[in-house]
């Protein structure tokens, strides 16, 4: 069975050859027009005046559209609240696009963009968590808060009380390839080819764009050069414009960002800082906690309210908290419209708390890993979340028990502590932390797939379904799973570009869902048509249908036997429906995220990394030395994809917690807008040792093959990286260091002399 | 005018409108769309390319190399890393087998970044692959591919010969190749105004960021007299054209701490570009080399037709964006000591690899006996300059050469400096580093590592 081997990444040999197309390796009709935005240079100011004229003017320009020259809507928001797609009067912040140019080439209309004078009535704007508190500037009208139990009677008892707060930055996507769109008008309607993690949506913004109905746009997405969640809402106003600007010039149009406008407009992984308050018991249970969580959600809500949510619901991290109070505060500011990312507000809830835990323990001087354990939730059960789901399925203790034994972390500790007594300039560090993700969309509606599967009369087998594939192998796992139901070859299963025509009104690829989704709604399709042949097959043979089996490239009634593609041939010529649709719905989930309550989550996806660094004293620079991971991908569709997940998320949450550094200046500009400024992990930047392993147990719960979810959860594995920069600087001095993230080598340094007690 | 190259092996004369057109956006426009743009500015890899020269075969960010670079050398994209007849590279083959590939759109700068070392028998796949982002798979399968596929034969379609060239290097008004600093010298003395481009590193994103039109352009990398390491008794005199890796290479065991500074210089497809003349001239704050070469002494060569002077390089940096350079004159080479023991060069960056410095100091402390005899300091990301510490090195000039003497003597750093704060780092942070480098300094002399010699 192709499911539970590994196999590369279906376009493997397209990649490494260069044959694999992106949006803008399309060829295009040659009357192609080529789209810039026009942005803004003012971080909240009233548009006084626009003059346009010397960018109409400009070589190779064929048309310039403003707000008012929307046809219909002027909405790229995914959210219910609009997000003009050009600023109708009032600019929100610096890079909000004004206007959009079409000119005959790329270089054409980046450089008319350029052209405009705008004159601005500034507003006052509002940059920081500080100002935005300030003004209360929220969203949703003020703060969030869900409580269980007591935290006055918690903290009543508490032998240990420890308070802080921590500020950790934002992240940008740094998908390589850029947001693009492309728009084709067709006498039917519109054609969209576009970088998205969710053609549903984009077909429902072109279409109340166009002022027409979804019917009437189809779009299509065969790739992503990354997304990351930077791909789920982010690529609509270049779909839309383009669609607008095809529609009132019959051309087709293409727009794609260069790298600085894309990383000036588009939004990027909320900043939060979390303010904590845990009180713990003499052996160190906690008995009650408290967050405050100030997330900088920029100028539109996008899709700031679920990841806020979400940071709530993993502020539990994997720890029992009988009384808590979490008060979540979602900050309108004068800045890129913060958006999803990898994890979605998770590794902020969950970095939170375990910066906490450290504290504590530093304060009750008990090892961290002993504080942790002590509070994980109990694995016989009996316990529920904050928002009151059982954890059922808790294994995080027998993880932990056997990444400690493969990474030798008692001995690693020790000789840790050893260099760190001999050395006085480089100080190591170490860290053990547990990852609990919750699977599934908090918006219910959202946990839904479809899928269509045609075999054709030879046996080949060609299927679509809603996820997109953005790097991360769905494509070859849902590939996996058509093969083993009939027990066929990957190579006879084609996976063909997402379209809108074929599955309708798909969820974003996101959530990590992907693959428990859409290969649930792929399996079910490939069900029915298995059934209609198997009962042909009975039918010939004379044989029970019970008895039908598929493998091998066969299929088999007691001993009647034919290739699969045979069967096919025949059941063709005795007309037998060889195509059909799949869907899936996730079972058991229920939330109501006012109250916060209810279960969110189908299940948990588990693992637990550790990480030893190297710190420079004198400089703060650092260095990951060795990492152990061992997670839960439940029972594998493919291992090395899964890996692949890992070790990617793993390094690309280091990044999030040590390189990367988002830096607006007094203006709301945004100086990091560049991978010469913004640095995400290079090559030498990953692990030193870098030992990845499968916890590879089947998932309690009934997923596709018993399978779990990856795409996120490795990401949170990277807090123990920061927590071991956190050891490293502890070690320094008597004090808690009070790391903030992202620990670069200034914030490091910083935390050094915290430790010490220097002025 | 006309240029001829070769593409994936066959000879191509294209004629150019655009002199400043990127290689990137041509192959492009020609439909070899497996180069990929993902920054435009050097820094992610995406559309690196193979280039052979006279030299050999090297990785190229071809967003950054304008079209007339490519005359009378070839060009290999990663649609021509495959065989004739599709076969896959070792290299290919192995990112397949290991799992290289998530999104797929690093992959083809990867294949050409790793087909070049492969080709020339590089096993330093970190330095080699520093210039290529990936945000995928955290790099680990892509080094395991690498390492996998280095020892394979190198197939044959990868030899690249260099095109016959016809006599009359092609020229247009707006537009010169000159193929030695002679013909340059005349020419730049008839057209003060235009820009010298010699790797692009930097004058390419003045056209791809700024959108900038160059006038009058004239490229450097044909005038090979000007890409000559000679060397004197204890000097190395170092061509303005000479390129940084090969600069990098000349000097690894020479000048060991200067090598390793280079290694950690932008990245490799960067230093096969730019050159030790354009990383001077170009008058960066930061620079990197010229610190470096401050703190050996270094002393710059002009020239302005045929007159040549020469000056301590440190005097050649005035200020901000100002350097000691008449109109019409051009650097034409540096010298520097082919031995400097007391040398160490500190790279202070958010990230190690391929990253800007936020302060890079160069420290040059010759010992007296127990004491510290005559030093020279400099630092780059300190000042609007690449800069000497000229307050620092008095207050430490005969000094006891222990941790005690020197920090007692770091307070008078703050009067050769007063740093800014920017994205890169504060102001009060570059300060304390700074500092710390002389820290180090010392305690490396007695023994203590580099954090990049830690093993796990």
């Amino acid at each position: 069975m192709s499911v539970g081997t590994k196999k590369p990444h279906d376009s493997a040999q397209l990649h490494v050859t260069g044959a694999a197309r992106y949006v803008d390796d399309i060829p295009c009709p040659g009357n192609t027009l080529h789209l810039a935005f026009g942005l803004s240079t003012e971080a909240h100011a009233e548009i006084a005046s626009l003059d346009l004229s010397a960018v109409r003017s400009a070589p190779g320009v064929v048309a310039v559209l403003t707000a008012k020259d929307m046809p219909f809507a002027n909405n790229a928001s995914p959210a219910p609240e609009p997000e003009p797609v050009l600023a109708e009067g009032v600019v929100h912040f610096v890079g909000q696009p004004i206007f959009v140019v079409a000119a005959s080439s790329h270089h054409a209309a980046r450089k008319a963009a350029r052209l405009a004078k705008i004159d601005y009535t500034p507003r006052p704007a509002i940059l920081t968590v500080d100002e935005a508190l300030d003004a209360n500037s929220h969203f949703e009208g003020g703060p969030v808060t869900w409580a269980r139990g007591d935290t006055g009677k918690g903290f009543a008892q508490a032998e240990h009380i420890v308070e802080g707060s921590f500020d950790m930055g934002g992240q940008e996507h740094f998908y390589l390839e850029g947001q693009a769109a492309l728009a084709l008008p067709d006498d039917q309607g519109m054609v969209i080819r576009c970088s998205s993690q969710h053609p549903s949506e984009v077909q429902h913004k072109v279409a109340d764009a166009l002022g027409c109905a979804m019917h009437d746009v189809r779009v299509e997405m065969r790739r992503m050069g990354g997304g990351f969640g930077g791909k789920e809402s982010q690529g609509n106003a270049l779909a839309i414009a383009c669609a607008v600007v095809a529609r009132a010039t019959g051309r087709p149009c293409k727009m794609r960002y260069d790298r600085d406008d894309d990383m000036v407009i588009t939004g990027k992984r909320h900043d939060f800082r979390i303010k904590y308050r845990l009180g713990a018991d003499a052996e160190g249970k906690i008995v009650a906690a408290e967050f405050t969580h100030l997330a900088r959600c920029g100028w539109s809500p996008d899709l700031s309210l679920p990841v806020c949510d979400r940071a709530m619901l993993h502020t539990d991290s994997s720890y029992y908290l009988p009384n808590v109070k979490i008060e979540s505060h979602r900050l309108r500011t004068n800045t890129q419209s913060a958006t999803a990312f990898r994890g979605f507000g998770g590794p902020q809830g969950m970095i939170g708390t375990e910066a906490a835990l450290d504290h504590l323990a530093h304060v009750m001087g008990l090892d961290p890993l002993d504080l942790r354990k002590r509070n994980y939730y109990d694995p016989e059960g009996g316990q529920s979340t904050h928002y009151g789901q059982p954890v059922e399925d808790f294994i995080l203790p027998e993880i932990t028990e056997r990444l400690e034994q493969s990474a030798k972390f008692a001995a690693r500790k020790a000789r840790v502590a050893e260099w760190n007594v001999a050395n006085t300039t480089l100080k190591r560090g170490i860290s053990l932390t547990p990852v609990k993700f919750g699977i599934s969309f908090t918006l219910t509606q959202l946990n839904q797939a479809g899928a269509l599967v045609h075999v054709y009369a030879d046996g080949s087998i060609q299927l679509n379904h809603g996820g997109t594939e953005m790097g991360q192998g769905l494509h070859r796992k849902v590939c996996q799973v058509a093969a083993s139901v009939f027990g066929v070859t990957d190579e006879d299963v084609r996976i063909t570009a997402t379209a809108t025509d074929k599955v309708p009104n798909t969820s974003a690829t996101a959530a990590s869902s992907g693959a428990d989704l859409n290969g649930m709604a792929v399996k079910a399709a490939c069900e029915t048509i298995k059934a209609r042949l198997a009962g042909f097959m009975a039918e010939s043979a004379g044989a029970a249908v019970e008895d039908v089996t598929f493998a091998n490239g066969e299929v088999r009634a007691d001993d009647h036997a034919l290739p699969f593609a045979k069967l096919v041939k025949l059941a063709y010529e005795a007309r037998v429906s060889l195509s059909s649709t799949g869907f899936y719905a996730t079972p058991k989930i229920s939330w109501d995220r006012i109250k916060g309550q209810g279960r969110p989550f189908f299940y948990f996806a588990y693992g637990a990394a550790v990480t030893e660094v190297v710190i420079d004293t004198l400089t703060g620079e650092n260095l990951i030395l060795r990492t152990d991971i061992l997670h839960d991908a439940g029972a594998s569709l493919n291992p090395a994809i899964d890996i692949g997940q890992i070790e990617g998320g793993y390094v690309q949450g280091a990044g999030w917690l040590t390189t990367e550094e988002l830096v607006w200046d007094d203006k709301g500009r945004l100086r990091t807008h560049a991978p010469s400024t913004y640095k995400i992990p290079a090559c030498s930047d990953r692990p030193r040792v870098f030992n990845v392993a499968l916890w590879d147990e089947p998932n309690r719960e009934d997923t596709i093959y018993r399978s779990k979810a990856v795409g996120e959860p490795p990401f949170m594995l990277a807090i123990s990286a920061f927590l071991a920069l956190q050891d490293a600087c502890k070690s320094c001095g008597p004090n808690w260091p009070d790391l903030q993230a992202p620990a670069t080598p200034e914030a490091v340094l910083a935390a050094v002399h915290r430790a010490r007690g220097d002025a | 005018m006309e240029i001829t190259f070769l593409l994936n092996g066959e000879t191509r004369t294209v004629a150019l409108t655009d002199p400043t057109q990127s290689v990137l956006d041509w192959l492009r426009a020609e439909g070899l769309t497996g180069t990929k743009e993902g920054c435009n500015e050097g820094d992610c890899g995406a559309c690196s390319v193979i280039v052979t020269d006279a030299e050999g075969a090297k990785p190229l960010n071809a967003c950054l190399m304008m079209m007339p670079h490519l005359h009378g050398r070839a060009l290999r994209t990663v649609e021509g890393v495959a065989g004739p007849k599709g076969e896959l590279h070792p290299v290919q083959q192995a990112m397949v087998d290991h799992h290289g590939s998530q999104c797929g759109f690093c992959t083809p700068g990867f294949i050409a970044s790793m087909a070049a070392g492969h080709l020339n028998g590089r096993h330093d796949h970190d330095d080699l692959l520093a210039g290529n982002l990936c945000r995928c798979t955290g790099y680990a399968p892509i080094i395991r591919a690498a390492e996998a596929a280095q020892d394979a034969p190198v197939p044959a379609w990868m030899h690249d010969t260099l095109p016959d060239l016809a006599e009359v290097a092609p020229i247009a008004d707006h537009v010169f190749l000159p193929d030695s600093a002679d013909a340059l010298a005349d020419w730049y003395l008839a057209h003060p105004d235009a820009t010298l481009i010699a790797g692009a590193t930097d004058v390419g994103l003045w056209v791809t960021k700024q959108l900038r039109e160059l006038k009058e352009v004239a490229f450097l990398n044909n005038c090979t007299d000007l890409q000559t390491i000679e060397e004197t008794d204890d000097r190395y005199i170092v061509g303005a054209g000479v390129t940084l890796a090969a600069l990098r290479e000349a000097i690894r065991d020479t000048l060991p701490s200067f090598a390793e500074l280079l290694r950690r210089f932008a990245s490799e497809q960067v230093r096969q570009a730019a050159t030790i003349g354009g990383n001077i001239a170009n008058g960066s704050p930061i620079g990197d080399s010229p610190p470096v070469l401050i703190a050996m002494g270094a002393e710059l060569t002009l020239r302005k037709g045929d007159a040549r002077r020469t000056i301590p390089l440190e005097s050649f940096f005035l200020d901000y964006g100002k350097q000691d350079r008449a109109p019409g004159e051009f650097v034409e080479s540096v010298s520097f000591p082919k031995s400097a023991p007391d040398l160490a060069c500190y790279k202070l960056s958010k990230r190690f690899d391929q990253d800007i410095s936020a302060v890079c100091g160069a420290l040059n402390i010759p010992r007296d006996g127990d004491k510290i005899g005559a030093p020279r300091i400099a630092f780059g990301g300190m000042a609007g300059i690449p800069k000497r510490a000229a307050a620092l090195e008095g207050a430490l000039e005969g000094q006891p050469f222990t941790e005690e003497a020197i920090t007692a003597a770091l307070p008078a750093l703050e009067q050769d400096f007063t740093p800014l704060t920017d994205m890169r780092a504060s102001d009060a942070y570059r300060m304390e580093a700074a500092k710390a480098m002389l820290i180090r300094y010392v305690r490396n002399a007695q023994g203590t590592l580099s954090i990049l010699e830690v093993q796990p």
